[in-house]
């Protein structure tokens, strides 16, 4: 008998052309894909005088540096020119490449990691890369997917494969059920706040237990979007009738014989019974409740019902230390109950939750009521946001006072001008409270949508649960 | 690639954990493009190191004169946390950082610094905390890095052993590029990805 294995552990044996002694494994890449940020692998490949060699593994989207509004104008949208043309230059390094291009005028374009699973060029057990730190998002549907830095998407760009070592593995079983009003966004916030932003450094997260495997599709995408938080290479989850019945159809998947053939390995994906991982954690998903951060690390998170700490009880000086400047920049004073903190702006959208499951939960919450702050919603893809209009959610959002804009990484990476402006506190879904990302100096609260919708309603944190309760 | 064998230098004491890439290098400087004449040195720790009239933050520990023209830089752990955006791996490189020393780093930054010829090392937090310690009380003070030996030697000329993989070590002392060893082998991965595809024809 082979020893058990882990999903991860069958994905990597699948795709390791050789190992060296050494250790060293050079591992076939099924799928990478490349936005306008791409631009400097393009521009070492053209410089060593080579091309794509696969040139149909890879996927070319316009994300990062979209405008949200004014799109009808194509990319004369973008009021920056050096946007403009990064726009441009990833067209046209798709063009000379011959790669696929969902660029800013396609009925696809949305964000790298909402699109691939919509489109369905994620599948259960690949390998996918992309330059760009979440694609640890696509471990959802079963894949083995991380980000790489511009020489390794280089490296993928001309080889189609990859030197790695094999990393740990770390399985995160999260229990029981979770509470109404507690989405997927609150347990990995808990996860972070549990483990760290470095608890998980060297390892590739699977999370289990039937928490993860009551959540929907969207709910796991979440969770494994923030996988990199928590400092993983990358996060999955295994593969289950949920994710095949989500796939079948979609454009990129295959169809009849093939469909069978692949539904037939898929199957065969999660973990063997007795598999080992290198490290377990486990939380109580019974007891989480909707989770904020209050500092400048998505780990500084809490339960909306707790108060800002005091920096001398959090665990070792470096926490202390990172707490006490976090503070100072954000603005609040230990002691202070979370849903005392007053919110200046909303920002609903980015490949952590920019969902039609974070939409309809955001709308669910604004029905009939007001923005107290300003807010935009920026749907995941181009496709969601007519299904979004197709429901109606659309008309909710623009009668409460919320922007409803047009697709892409938006306020979550502010490389596209939607920044927050400095000393401005800002509710947001996204996936990243650091100093600065939204803007220099913006303070950023992550959340789940209910809850900033919550907190647009109210401007100030809010536990959504007691907002439509009538508290 | 420049390949990395020892470096004695200028090490400047960075008293702080989980220093993210965006605080590295601030997204609005990642389209901005890098050749031999304009480097991204200007970046580095941008908005820590300038106010906002662009003039230099003197309490900056790399805005002091005894830092200015380090090499080395010491840090907290989870180095390198965050965006996998290799323009921090620039920032640093065209300033003059080649090693960074920490408790920890963040898994893609770590490997963005192997792929352009820099040494993270990774050493305890308490002789991180040490060494920090020194370069504060000696600004301007020097530690030797031995790469082949795999050591960084003190202000006071302990030497510390560092842990790095045999693999990396070899590629940073002899430069050497991933895509010409992966091109070497390129019949073997012609005939994985047959089998492979041929399993999974939609894939190909």
């Amino acid at each position: 008998m082979p020893a058990p294995r882990t999903l991860f552990d069958k994905i990597w044996d699948s795709h390791v052309i050789f190992e060296k002694p050494d250790g060293d494994a050079l591992l076939h890449i099924d799928r990478n894909f490349v936005h306008e940020g791409s631009f400097h692998a393009f521009g070492a490949l053209a410089k060593d005088g080579r091309k794509v060699r696969m040139p149909s593994q890879t996927f070319a989207v316009a994300d990062h540096y979209v405008p949200t509004v004014g799109r009808e104008r194509g990319v004369d949208a973008a009021e920056d020119a050096d946007a403009r043309h990064m726009i441009r230059l990833l067209e046209e390094n798709c063009r000379i490449n011959g790669v696929a291009h969902f660029g800013i005028d396609d009925a696809r374009q949305g964000i790298v990691h909402v699109i691939g699973p919509e489109l369905g060029i994620t599948q259960p057990g690949l390998t996918i890369t992309c330059g760009d730190s979440h694609t640890s998002t696509h471990g959802a549907l079963g894949a083995y997917a991380f980000g790489t830095g511009a020489s390794q998407l280089k490296q993928i760009l001309a080889t189609q494969c990859l030197w790695l070592k094999r990393p740990k593995t770390l399985r995160v079983t999260v229990n029981g059920k979770l509470a109404p009003g507690v989405t997927g966004k609150d347990v990995v916030l808990a996860i972070i706040a549990k483990i760290g932003t470095a608890g998980a450094t060297g390892h590739v997260i699977e999370f289990a237990g039937p928490v993860i495997r009551g959540l929907s599709i969207e709910g796991r995408l979440t969770v494994c979007n923030m996988a990199i938080e928590a400092g993983g290479r990358a996060g999955m989850i295994a593969p289950d009738d949920a994710v095949y019945e989500y796939l079948h159809g979609r454009e990129y998947v295959p169809r009849g014989a093939d469909w069978d053939t692949a539904l037939a390995q898929w199957r065969l994906l999660p973990g063997d019974d007795g598999a080992r991982f290198d490290r377990e954690v486990s939380l109580d998903g019974a007891k989480l409740e909707p989770m904020v951060t209050w500092g400048t690390s998505p780990e500084e998170a809490l339960p909306v019902s707790a108060r800002v700490p005091e920096p001398k009880t959090l665990g070792d000086a470096n926490q202390q230390a990172h707490a006490t400047h976090a503070l100072a920049y954000m603005d609040l004073k230990p002691g202070m109950l979370l849903t005392d903190i007053k919110i200046d702006r909303a920002f609903i959208g980015s490949c952590t939750n920019g969902r039609i499951e974070d939409l309809r939960a955001a709308a669910a919450v604004l029905k009939g009521r007001k923005a107290a702050i300003p807010a935009w919603v920026s749907p995941g893809s181009t496709t969601l946001k007519r299904q979004a209009e197709s429901e109606g959610l659309d008309r909710i959002f623009l009668d409460a006072g919320v922007e409803w804009r047009a697709s892409g990484c938006s306020s979550c990476a502010a490389m596209n001008g939607d920044t927050v402006p400095a000393g401005m506190r800002c509710a947001s879904t996204s996936n990243r409270n650091f100093e600065g990302r939204q803007g220099k100096g913006a303070r950023t609260h992550l959340m789940s949508p209910a809850m900033a919708a919550a907190a647009i309603v109210t401007g100030r944190v809010t536990d959504v649960r007691k907002l439509l309760a009538g508290e | 690639m420049k390949p990395f064998t020892t470096l004695n230098a200028v090490a400047v004491p960075f008293d702080m954990a989980n220093i993210d890439t965006d605080r590295i290098i601030p997204v609005r400087f990642l389209r901005k493009l890098r050749n031999d004449k304009a480097g991204y040195d200007p970046y580095l720790f941008h908005d820590m190191r300038f106010d906002a009239d662009g003039r230099e933050k003197p309490e900056f520990v790399l805005n002091q004169p005894a830092y200015r023209n380090a090499g080395i830089l010491v840090a907290g752990a989870n180095f390198g946390c965050g965006s996998s955006r290799e323009g921090a791996v620039y920032a640093l490189l065209d300033y003059g950082i080649r090693a960074v020393i920490a408790p920890s780093f963040g898994d893609i930054h770590y490997a963005n610094e192997l792929q352009n010829g820099m040494l993270p090392v990774t050493l305890p937090e308490e002789i991180c905390r040490g060494l920090r310690q020194q370069l504060q009380a000696q600004p301007g003070a020097t530690l030797a890095i031995d790469l082949p030996a795999q050591t960084v030697t003190d202000t006071l000329g302990d030497a510390h052993p560092f842990m790095i993989d045999p693999v990396y070590k070899e590629r940073l002392l002899k430069g050497l590029d991933d895509i010409g060893l992966v091109m070497e082998q390129l019949p073997t991965i012609e005939t994985f990805e047959q089998a492979y595809h041929a399993q999974r024809p939609w894939l190909a």
